[in-house]
């Protein structure tokens, strides 16, 4: 019997798992370069029949369209790039460095250190803005601006939607958990049912009703609506006062800067007070009184650091201050609604998921309600909280392309405009689909690092 | 030397209806706050809407009359009802679409009892009644009935057959995809992440635009594609990327020792990965996979984007109609209803089957 138990010479590699996996594998390539060859075939020929040319030059043809919502852009030019170069370098370096303590397993970070690194990854930039000061051009689009010029303001439309409906779309989130979460029975089922309704209806008819419904409805100019001149709203949009730097501008938000640099100082100082001596220190107020002081001297100092533009109705519109125009407006305020509600429902799952022992645990140390939240739950809470989040922010920066349904000049509506003008499909889509990728990937770069700061470190 | 301890107060009743308020709304005194303000909430949102969608409404079919009432014109509903339902398809032929949905009605209610679900019939004729739900909507071929083109086909019945047509398209890709992904092939791994990756990466809009723009360059010069198809190619990529990422979950909460106990069966890949790892893994993740489900169900009202007349756009397409021209109102409220309705019961249906799930993690 033995000789059955015998192990075989050699198993044919047709019969053995890794061959067989190479096989499939190169079946696989085979079937790949195989469409890939074709499709580059069959579109080369599509697009000689077409008569279109491929190829990115048609990026430098003047666009010739006007864009409704232009915001300033700072050109990739001179001043510009030599600031986000020494940003960069600023960064690396003092990541750098803080790798090389953790390698040689040092404290994390002393002193010394520390102002090291703030000294490159500020200090630097600050120095470079500081020579290259009026070098940095901005740029406004105009009809006979370039078609990269329209993607780029398309970009920075698309880049102010994400940003602010990231923020806002947080805090309402939060609000609305805090509502569910609530002993209050009615509160909590009227934010139970505004995440019901807004999370199963489409975000696509969410905007239409902000858009078409709720913005139509608002009165004409002249009968706008007008809390003494701060806003002002009416069907061409909404109107806040704008900030107009002054001469001691400068002066101002440095004296801010640093006023928060030294409150952050003081509270390190505090803690490590507390850690050694166990002797609680006050900060509250020595910190106010530093972010009172600074910039109070900075603006007796320098003068009037802002004055406020006020809009003012100047014929059929109003002129000055921070216009809204509606299609913002709306992309906005549905953007913000739709994903709170998915925001809270994240934030309430993960404030519940603290089991309750721990906030027991912590009513036994004699902490207080405030106490509890802020040392024993969220923080456990984010762990659960921040993996789910940045894929709602990512969703934001995806779904703000639908403005293009509504007609608001963000990064998809203009490559539009200039799919219909050029005819350049394939550029075009590859062009968009490169933006988001990057969009997408620095969105879940930068989370990815904070939740790296507040993930369970187990040791 | 006895000190005397004044009589405590009696706690406040916990139980019964003033109980109930006092801790629910009223105490402490902040809870009475938030619920004055809730009220108020309630009221300033939901009176003007009763207003106008119940006391100042109106059913009449007669647009003219309808005018004379300040609040929503219900009659508009009443008289575009089919065109919501099916878009521009053919008045004499929309028999078809509502035999098609009374068979899907049945087999669905059918499944929902539970002596039938283990029949084999019941499988059979669910793999039989998309051709057949096909064959009755389309026409031509060997039923007699004569064709009607996709481009016909709109409202709740493009939406729902698109976003079930799309999930049935997504799943055998997603399956591969995430064999793929967790597989330690060298170069089919990375292919997955690759495709995963980009697809997640972008917004549903852009592929749209590719399978509607694109994708025709990229076909040999002859072929057509139907639009309908195209925007299902899109959609189909997009929640590939996303079920994979959900089927994936569902692969690594399978415990290693299920595979190798196939192995030690002398199993083969395909063997194992069918016979045992699929089956749980794919148990694991039903909850995901509806709510997977609704979010297709949700993001075809893009496809109005690319051109076509699903649910939304039928908005626009009847209130631009001269009869009933602006009704965008009640056109949005009715729209917003059957999402909402469609969405909230499979939401539901997620939420009771997770309840029901034995959790992976025993």
């Amino acid at each position: 019997m033995s000789e059955r138990l015998a192990p075989q010479d050699k198993v044919p590699f047709w019969r053995s798992p890794q061959g067989r996996a190479w096989m499939f594998q190169l079946c696989m390539v085979g079937a790949f370069l195989w469409l890939a060859v074709s499709v580059y075939r069959n579109t080369l020929a599509n697009l000689e029949t077409r008569g279109i040319s491929s190829g990115f030059g048609f990026l430098g043809n003047e666009a010739g369209f006007r864009i409704g919502e232009v915001t300033g852009i700072p050109l990739p030019q001179g001043g510009l790039l030599w600031f986000l170069l020494s940003l960069v370098t600023g960064l690396v370096v003092s990541q750098l460095i803080s790798r090389h303590l953790k390698s040689k397993s040092e404290r994390p970070m002393n002193s010394t250190w520390l102002s090291v690194c703030l000294l490159f990854s500020i200090g630097l930039p600050m120095l470079t803005l500081y020579i290259f000061r009026d070098s940095v051009e901005i740029a406004h689009y105009t009809e006979s601006s370039s078609y990269f010029m329209a993607l780029l303001t398309g970009l920075g439309n698309t880049l102010k939607v994400t940003v602010i409906g990231c923020v806002a779309s947080t805090i309402l989130g939060l609000l609305v958990a805090l509502g569910r979460l609530s002993p209050n029975w009615l509160l909590s089922n009227i934010c139970r049912w505004f995440v019901e309704l807004n999370r199963n209806l489409p975000v696509l008819l969410q905007l239409f009703f902000w858009y078409f419904i709720v913005l139509q409805q608002l009165p004409n100019v002249r009968q706008s609506i007008d809390l003494g001149g701060w806003l002002i709203l009416n069907k061409r949009g909404l109107y806040l006062p704008s900030l107009v730097p002054q001469q001691g501008a400068w002066l101002f938000c440095a004296a801010v800067v640093i006023g928060l640099a030294a409150i952050w100082v003081i509270r390190r100082r505090a803690r490590r007070i507390l850690d050694e001596t166990g002797v609680p220190v006050k900060i509250l107020f020595p910190s106010l009184a530093v972010l009172i002081a600074l910039p109070a001297l900075a603006w007796l100092l320098g003068g009037q650091p802002f004055t406020l533009d006020f809009p003012a109705l100047k014929g059929f519109n109003f002129k000055g201050g921070t216009g809204m125009t509606p299609e913002f407006t709306a992309l906005v305020v549905g953007l913000t609604v739709y994903v709170s509600a998915f925001n809270a429902e994240i934030i309430r799952s993960g404030i519940e998921a603290v089991s309750k022992g721990q906030r027991e645990a912590a009513r036994a140390l004699a902490m207080n309600e405030r106490q509890v939240m802020r040392i024993v739950i969220l923080p456990q809470a984010m762990r659960v909280i921040v993996p789910p989040m940045t894929s709602e922010y990512l969703a934001i920066a995806k779904n703000s392309s639908l403005a293009v349904a509504i007609g608001y000049p963000e990064f998809v509506s203009i490559g539009g405009t200039i799919l219909n003008q050029s005819g350049q499909a394939v550029e075009i889509v590859g062009i968009w689909m490169g933006v988001y990728l990057c969009i997408s990937l620095l969105i879940s770069f930068g989370m990815n690092i904070y939740n790296s700061k507040v993930a369970l470190v187990e040791r | 030397m006895a000190q005397d301890i004044p009589d405590r107060q009696p706690p406040a009743t916990q139980v019964g209806l003033i109980g109930w308020v006092c801790k629910n709304l009223l105490c402490p005194w902040y809870n009475a706050v938030l619920t004055v303000v809730s009220c108020w909430a309630i009221w300033s949102a939901v009176a003007p809407f009763w207003e106008w969608a119940v006391t100042n409404a109106s059913i009449t079919l007669d647009p003219v009359a309808a005018k004379e009432h300040t609040g929503a014109a219900w009659g508009f509903i009443r008289d575009m009802w089919p065109v919501f339902m099916t878009g521009v398809y053919p008045a004499e032929e929309r028999w078809r679409p509502l035999i098609a949905l009374c068979i899907v009605v049945i087999l669905v209610s059918l499944s929902l009892v539970a002596s039938f679900r283990r029949s084999k019939w019941l499988k059979v004729l669910w793999f039989v009644s998309p051709i057949v739900v096909f064959a009755l909507v389309y026409g031509g071929g060997i039923t007699g009935l004569p064709v009607v083109g996709t481009h016909y086909w709109g409202g709740l019945m493009l939406t729902i057959m698109l976003s079930i047509v799309a999930m049935l398209a997504a799943f055998p890709l997603s399956v591969l995809l995430a064999l793929g992904r967790t597989s330690d092939m060298p170069i089919a791994k990375p292919f997955c992440v690759a495709y995963i990756e980009l697809i997640r990466g972008v917004p549903l809009i852009t592929l749209l635009f590719m399978a509607s723009v694109v994708l025709p360059l990229f076909l040999p010069s002859g072929m057509e594609l139907d639009k309908v198809l195209r925007a299902l190619v899109g959609i189909t990529m997009f929640f590939s990327a996303y079920l994979a990422e959900n089927i994936r979950g569902g692969l690594q909460g399978i415990s290693k020792g299920q595979y190798e106990a196939a192995d030690a069966l002398g199993m083969g890949y395909w063997k194992k990965t069918i016979v045992v790892i699929l089956p749980q893994a794919l148990r694991i993740v039903i909850p995901p996979m509806v709510n997977n489900f609704i979010g297709i169900l949700k993001d075809t009202s893009l496809v109005g984007i690319v051109g076509l007349v699903d649910l939304l756009q039928i908005a626009f397409a009847t209130t631009s109609n001269p009869k009933w021209f602006g009704r965008l109102e009640e056109a949005y409220v009715f729209i917003a209803f059957w999402y909402w309705i469609l969405c909230y019961a499979l939401s539901s249906y997620s939420q009771y089957l997770e309840r029901k799930m034995p959790s992976a993690s025993k």
